[in-house]
């Protein structure tokens, strides 16, 4: 038994790269539950910039390009679920569920107008994708004990998104909690009257929540297509945004909390690939199955409220009627 | 007082978003280079233009019927049921259990072992995030989507660790035996002597899901339980100075619901496949959310949507099978009932309330005369 393979290099690395877009999501819906907007719409979202950043990459061969069509594919969505949430006060939650499927379905169908490759894009060659970064002194510090590997293998190596994604970590922190702007929306999600009357726009701050939300969106579905595999494939989100809605709620909507539990549920999507050495270190075998569905099981516990409570945002998903 | 009359409510609106949402459908097609008009003929055709067409329609339409339902009943109480997909799974599960295990003698008994089966296994699905909702104010529209996930991981667990018969590489069931086959609509439309495609799989499940939206009906508008969940649902805080117990409601109806959801596994898994595959469920379950916003979740309402989007299913599969138009326009056509019909429901609602109350306003001065 070898409990430390467990937390070999490999599966770190891989922990890093799963976690990426979860973590992305998992702030995206930070914003936007914060503001009072229910997001089951992740999933889409995600996936919409996945097709679009792929596609676009693919024509026009540059990946900055793509990343670009993503996040406005993304941001498309957002503005229906804010039209429909905030402006029409619609249910947030039917919302969300209908920009599921409409990404699902038109990302296909698009697909299979641009391409004619049964709803994927082609494989995206050099320039179409982000690279893997080397940091300054990966190759020279690698032969330091301990740090020297770490910091060559599991810290340097990723594309910018990653990195990206890590910092947005600390900026949603910073955004939130020291700015006048993350004060109001914070606000607006708890007690939404009392942000009126004091003058600042309600539909205004939830809409630049969404929108925020739709831009990290557009990230993590641009990273999944362009970074993470090389080129869009049906359904390549494969509930994605619910497992960063998961985390969403395993965080208890804050920014920190996000990258712990988006690591966490990346570490068990990358050990999920390496059945050998769960059997190697534990001795017996674990189900896949039981690992694909840990992250589901463990939220349910979550807000079961057994294992400290998750109390969402308190004006969450009600549209808000101005008094007349 | 209501702004507008009922048959605007009942008929007026949902039809106004059905013809929004066509008209993108058919934007949509324009856009990929196929002509809607013709796209439209192929699907009349396919789905309704012979008794196979037909046989297929009904067949998917009893899957949303049980769906629809389920979610309907769910939505009288005030709650958003996703989980139709995971109840729906493990209802599958519950009707293999009965047919593979138990040797029926006839399938009259066999199919009502299988209703209570199905809908047992459903009801205990939708009972974990019930009892959650209820008891610790877990946000039930978050447990059930984490449910759906969790039968799918139990489903591919029982297939390919448990119920797989030896030797077989397929991660499905062994096929149910004989005596639990269900009549099709062939066999029991032969015995009036009415010719009905041999190979379509719409059967006798569907005279059931019929039965269930008369079941449904009755309970929600002529039970005490009906007015209930309906109060429950309209006003929480009305109905608890009424003394309707808030645990209560939410615990049956989501057992009402998840056990609908359940059953429809009688006609996908015992009726059609007849041994249970991974995945059976098809999106079936979320289809159900749209058919229910379409048919005002009312059991008369759901029973037409579920035939709409029958036909719509059965008529993609024909667009995809003749065309270069993908079955996933059926997804699009989806997203946008349930845009239309449910979140944009205000966008649609809001102009005609003005309206009618305008046309109340200028009526309303000739009442003043004649006092």
């Amino acid at each position: 038994m070898n409990f430390l393979a467990l937390f070999d290099l490999s599966v770190l690395d891989t922990t890093v790269r799963l976690a990426t877009p979860l973590l992305l999501a998992c702030l995206a819906g930070l914003f936007s539950e914060r503001a009072g907007i229910f997001d089951i719409g992740l999933e889409g979202k995600m996936l919409a910039a996945a097709f679009f950043s792929a596609a676009i990459a693919a024509i026009t061969g540059s990946v900055w390009l793509g990343l670009l069509a993503g996040i406005g594919a993304s941001l498309v969505l957002a503005g229906v679920h804010g039209l429909a949430s905030i402006t029409f006060r619609g249910n947030q939650l039917i919302s969300g569920v209908a920009i599921n499927f409409l990404a699902a379905g038109m990302t296909v169908l698009v697909a299979q107008d641009w391409f004619q490759q049964g709803g994927r894009t082609p494989s995206l060659l050099t320039g179409g994708r982000f690279e893997p970064i080397t940091l300054p002194f990966a190759e020279a510090l690698s032969t330091v004990p301990v740090f020297g590997p770490i910091y060559a293998e599991l810290i340097s190596g990723h594309s910018i998104l990653v990195y990206v994604a890590l910092l947005c970590v600390p900026g949603t922190w910073y955004i939130l909690f020291r700015t006048r702007f993350g004060l109001r929306l914070r606000a607006v999600g708890e007690n939404p009257a009392a942000v009126d009357t004091a003058g600042v726009s309600v539909v205004g701050l939830r809409f630049a929540a969404v929108a925020i939300c739709g831009v990290l969106c557009g990230i993590a579905g641009a990273y999944l297509a362009t970074a993470l595999q090389a080129g869009f494939v049906k359904d390549m989100t494969a509930g994605r945004g619910f497992i960063a809605l998961a985390a969403l709620i395993f965080a208890k909507w804050r920014p920190w909390h996000a990258l712990w539990a988006t690591l966490l549920f990346g570490y068990l999507q990358a050990i999920a690939l390496r059945p050998d050495i769960i059997e190697g270190a534990l001795g017996f075998k674990v189900q896949v199955q039981l690992l694909d569905a840990l992250p589901y099981i463990l939220t349910v516990v979550i807000l079961a409220g057994f294992v400290g409570k998750a109390i969402p945002p308190r004006a969450g998903g009600e549209p808000y009627v101005k008094e007349r | 007082m209501d702004v507008m009359p009922k048959w605007a409510e009942v008929i007026l609106v949902p039809l106004i978003s059905l013809i929004l949402a066509a008209i993108l459908s058919a934007l949509v097609i324009l856009a990929i280079g196929e002509d809607p008009v013709a796209a439209v003929q192929l699907m009349v055709t396919g789905a309704l233009g012979s008794t196979y067409g037909w046989g297929y329609t009904l067949y998917y339409a009893t899957n949303f019927m049980f769906t629809g339902l389920a979610v309907a009943v769910a939505f009288h109480a005030g709650l958003f049921n996703i989980g139709g997909e995971g109840q729906a799974a493990l209802g599958g599960l519950g009707v293999a259990l009965v047919c593979l295990f138990i040797p029926w003698p006839h399938w009259t008994i066999a199919v009502l072992a299988a209703i209570i089966g199905s809908a047992v296994f459903g009801a205990l699905w939708a009972a974990i995030p019930a009892y959650l909702q209820a008891k610790r104010g877990s946000h039930i529209v978050i447990t059930t989507i984490m449910f759906n996930f969790i039968a799918a991981a139990v489903l591919n667990y029982m297939l390919v660790n448990i119920l797989r018969p030896a030797g077989s590489m397929d991660p499905a069931t062994a096929r149910f035996p004989e005596a639990v086959h269900l009549p099709s609509l062939h066999d029991i439309l032969g015995t009036f002597g009415i010719a009905f495609s041999r190979a379509a799989p719409a059967n006798v499940s569907l005279l059931i899901a019929m039965v269930a939206c008369v079941l449904v009906w009755l309970l929600i508008w002529r039970t005490p339980l009906g007015l209930e969940i309906r109060s429950y649902g309209k006003s929480q805080r009305a109905a608890k100075y009424a003394g309707i117990g808030a645990v209560r409601i939410t615990m049956i109806a989501m057992l009402i619901s998840g056990a609908l959801a359940g059953m429809m596994a009688i006609n996908n898994v015992m009726g059609e496949a007849e041994r249970l595959v991974l995945n059976a469920v098809e999106g079936a379950g979320f289809i159900g959310i749209a058919v229910a916003l379409m048919g005002r979740s009312h059991p008369f309402g759901v029973f037409l949507a579920a035939i709409l989007f029958g036909f719509l299913y059965q008529g993609g599969a024909e667009l995809a099978l003749w065309t270069s138009i993908p079955r996933e326009l059926i997804v699009v056509i989806q997203a946008l009932v349930i845009l239309f019909t449910g979140a944009l429901d205000n966008m649609v609602r809001m102009p005609l309330e003005r309206m009618f109350l305008a046309l109340r306003a200028a009526r309303a001065p000739k009442v003043d005369a004649a006092e």
